[in-house]
């Protein structure tokens, strides 16, 4: 007995969801747009970027911003091989954590590196910047390897 | 623009391949049919419909016997939507009811038209709408809707109590 064919159907499921940033993170969201990066200096003297609204160790409000520099190190990465549709590229690009120069912590971000033979820890990275940028970590539109 | 950064908007978006499996992939095949395809539980005798897992779910028995229903039925409770939402196809105010079809002790959710929303009604006797058929497919919009047949409401409280005691 032939087995019925099965059925299927595309399901898509979406909340086009409207998020408040807050003073913070508006802050960052803001020099993005503008083409600068901000980070937040904690109570104990360390830059944290993206910046945080509360200290990570005593939890006290912090409001000292700091610029960093839109290059840095990389200091973890992960390769991706097969981008979904919703990744920063299309073309397979590391997750990576970058600390710029003038942070003491990672950004999340896409490194363009071409091939994962071009990644290494430690090796250096620069933002490759939108030239229509709207406050959006998107208006880095990737890293790629400084040469 | 100079104003500082507030907010943005991020849409969350998932895309399933959906697979109806047995029970509702039996009842999607007839819709294509026009048809609205039951199954007889053959423990407690309740006709259930709209395609569940193709068992009885209070007796954990499968639901062999296919029962051919009707296009029509009750209106045992519904649902006022004012509210508009991304993606909405229909025009406001309008109303989703659940529809006893007769013969079945378990109703199908379904758009209600061609009736004022203020005029849905318990009670109110209604009949399906169905796609040309041309345009059938074993999908839930095979029936476009259902509509006020103008026949004198059944009794309500009578509906409930028998799906109660089914």
């Amino acid at each position: 007995m032939a087995e019925p064919e099965v059925l299927s159907a595309l399901h898509v499921l979406e909340y086009p969801y409207t998020r408040s940033v807050g003073p913070v993170i508006g802050r960052f969201l803001t020099g993005l747009r503008d083409g600068r990066i901000a980070g937040i200096r904690a109570r104990d003297g360390r830059v944290v970027c993206p910046p945080v609204e509360y200290d990570p160790v005593t939890g006290e409000p912090l409001d000292e911003f700091v610029e960093v520099a839109d290059r840095g190190v990389v200091t973890t990465w992960t390769w991706l091989e097969q981008p979904r549709s919703n990744n920063p590229l299309d073309t397979a690009f590391a997750w990576a954590l970058i600390r710029l120069d003038g942070a003491d912590t990672g950004l999340l971000h896409a490194v363009d590196a071409g091939s994962a033979e071009n990644m290494r820890t430690g090796m250096r990275a620069r933002a490759r910047w939108r030239a229509e940028r709207h406050g959006h970590i998107t208006d880095i539109e990737c890293f790629e390897p400084e040469r | 623009m100079t104003d500082p950064v507030t907010g943005f908007t991020q849409p969350v978006r998932l895309e399933y391949d959906y697979t109806p499996g047995f029970g509702r992939s039996r009842f999607l095949r007839a819709l294509e049919q026009g048809r609205i395809q039951g199954e007889r539980c053959p423990v407690c005798h309740k006709v259930y419909v709209g395609g569940g897992s193709g068992a009885c779910a209070r007796d954990g028995v499968p639901c062999d016997e296919l029962v051919e229903l009707p296009d029509r039925g009750v209106v045992t409770t519904f649902c006022v939507v004012n509210l508009p939402f991304a993606g909405q196809t229909i025009e406001i105010p309008y109303v989703s009811a659940a529809v006893l079809l007769d013969g079945a002790d378990i109703p199908l959710l379904s758009l209600m038209q061609e009736v004022a929303a203020d005029e849905v009604r318990m009670g109110m006797r209604v009949e399906a709408v169905w796609a040309p058929e041309d345009e059938r497919k074993p999908s839930m919009d095979t029936i476009r809707y259902f509509r006020p047949t103008g026949e004198p409401d059944a009794p309500i409280d009578d509906v409930l109590r028998r799906m109660r005691d089914a």
